[in-house]
């Protein structure tokens, strides 16, 4: 594999959405789909290889839990990377607050308080450059924003090679009637635009997503869609699809259950110097009722 | 009058004639070490599950700061097709959930929500979720207006007993 691309891999792994071939990063909220007047949903944020299972290490985002005492997401000695923005979009678009907030050896939790009815996003979203380097005949490795690059990258670099990459991870959850709001897309990087609600998905019945490349219908990008629980199954069940002209892609739900969709494209075009590459990801965690 | 007109009297007339519809839905009595009654729902569907009606929402009522309402997704289908986009309660279609034995409803054409509805082909679905239990959804076809006396029965196996549909022109 390309260093780049490995080590990008491998960066994505401890705090974004990433790659087939790396850990898989997700949230997993305890509902989707609420009733009541009071209702409130726990959600379990973890980077692991089995779906939807606490086994490698914490999603580790801002604000939920002591971050300088838990574990760094990476080898023991390993400088702990920037914990991830978690934005929470009430039914109106309005910000709402995680409460109780809490980080373990494997998971991170925090809980929302859906006080008003309607359909919330839990989102994460990342994007900047991913830079590798020799100075002085040692490999280099630098992440972080457009803005510092030339303020933290040597000009002289060597083999200098950066990639352009943006990642979301998204979770729906709906008390009540199911609204849009919070489906608008941001025009940044890779995005689901729903044409099915996603809080409204049915086993035995076809689901019909738009993905959009900064606002704009990607075409032939691959999907995955695994259904957790796969510790206790031989096959992954994935589930393999590529979006069509119009960046619009189908999938018919086998069964019931929680799911992980992820999209993710590499490509040269519409690249910015320095970059020479672009890489963007979309993830979400889906949950299918039983009709 | 000219024979071809008589259906069209007939269907006409039919609301006049205020026919009848009756409901009869088996709470089963269940050997389970925990027991809470079933909440149901009960409405009428056309044939592609599309929601026509509701006729009764039984649910936990009592519990303080309406905690009831919490598990009213749990009558899943329903949820899907009318509840979610309700405010409970529901005048004259929701209540305390129900008893073991058999429960009777009684419709009337001169009344919502049989006065609104066109003739056509439809089911009736009756949904049943418990605590601690299982859940279980039966659906009786009929059309309407009844033309002549007609029963209608299905029988369910776990949270359903027999469910049986009369109607009278």
């Amino acid at each position: 594999m390309h260093t780049l691309i490995k080590w990008t891999a491998l960066t994505l792994a401890i705090c974004l959405p990433l790659s087939a071939h790396a850990h898989r990063a997700w949230m997993l909220p305890s509902a989707t789909v609420l009733s009541g007047e009071d209702p409130w949903i726990t959600v379990d944020a973890a980077v692991s290889n089995d779906l939807f299972y606490f086994e490698h290490f914490p999603l580790r985002i801002q604000g939920i839990g002591n971050l300088d005492n838990a574990p760094a997401g990476g080898p023991p000695g390993m400088r702990p990377r920037p914990a991830a923005v978690l934005q929470l979009f009430a039914p109106d678009g309005s910000a709402a607050k995680a409460e109780n907030g809490s980080i373990g050896r494997y998971r991170s939790t925090f809980d929302l308080h859906l006080t008003q009815k309607g359909t919330y996003k839990l989102a994460i979203a990342n994007s900047g450059l991913f830079a590798s380097y020799k100075e002085n005949g040692e490999m280099r490795r630098w992440m972080g924003k457009a803005e510092d690059f030339a303020k933290q990258v040597p000009a002289n670099a060597e083999d200098l090679k950066v990639a352009q990459n943006n990642s979301r991870m998204e979770v729906f959850v709906t008390s009540g009637n199911p609204t849009d709001t919070v489906l608008k897309t941001t025009g940044v990087g890779l995005e689901l635009a729903p044409v099915t609600h996603p809080n409204d998905l049915f086993a035995g019945e076809a689901a019909e997503f738009t993905l959009l490349l900064d606002g704009k219908p990607a075409a032939g990008v691959e999907v995955s869609v695994i259904p957790g629980g796969n510790r206790y199954r031989d096959e992954l069940g994935e589930i393999k699809t590529t979006s069509d002209a119009n960046g619009t892609l189908s999938i018919t739900w086998p069964s019931a259950g929680m799911y992980w969709l992820e999209a993710e494209l590499s490509s040269t075009e519409g690249v910015v110097a320095p970059a020479t590459e672009r890489r963007a990801s979309y993830s979400a965690t889906l949950e299918v009722l039983a009709p | 009058m000219p024979k071809r007109l008589l259906p069209l009297f007939a269907l006409l007339s039919a609301p006049v004639l205020a026919a009848e519809m009756q409901l009869e839905v088996e709470i089963p009595r269940l050997q389970v070490a925990e027991y809470h009654r079933p909440y149901v729902a009960i409405w009428l569907e056309q044939p592609d599950q599309k929601h026509v009606a509701n006729l009764a929402v039984w649910y936990d009522q009592k519990l303080k700061d309406k905690e009831g309402e919490k598990w009213l997704k749990d009558l899943r289908q329903w949820w899907r097709r009318s509840g979610r986009s309700l405010q409970m309660p529901i005048d004259g279609v929701s209540g305390a959930t129900r008893a073991v034995g058999n429960q009777q409803l009684s419709f009337n054409s001169a009344d919502a929500p049989l006065k609104q509805l066109a003739p056509g082909d439809y089911r009736v679905v009756v949904e049943a979720v418990r605590e601690v239990g299982g859940r279980e959804l039966l659906r009786l076809p009929f059309t309407w207006p009844p033309q002549k006396n007609a029963s209608h029965s299905a029988q369910g196996s776990s949270e359903l007993g027999q469910i049986t549909l009369h109607l009278k022109p």
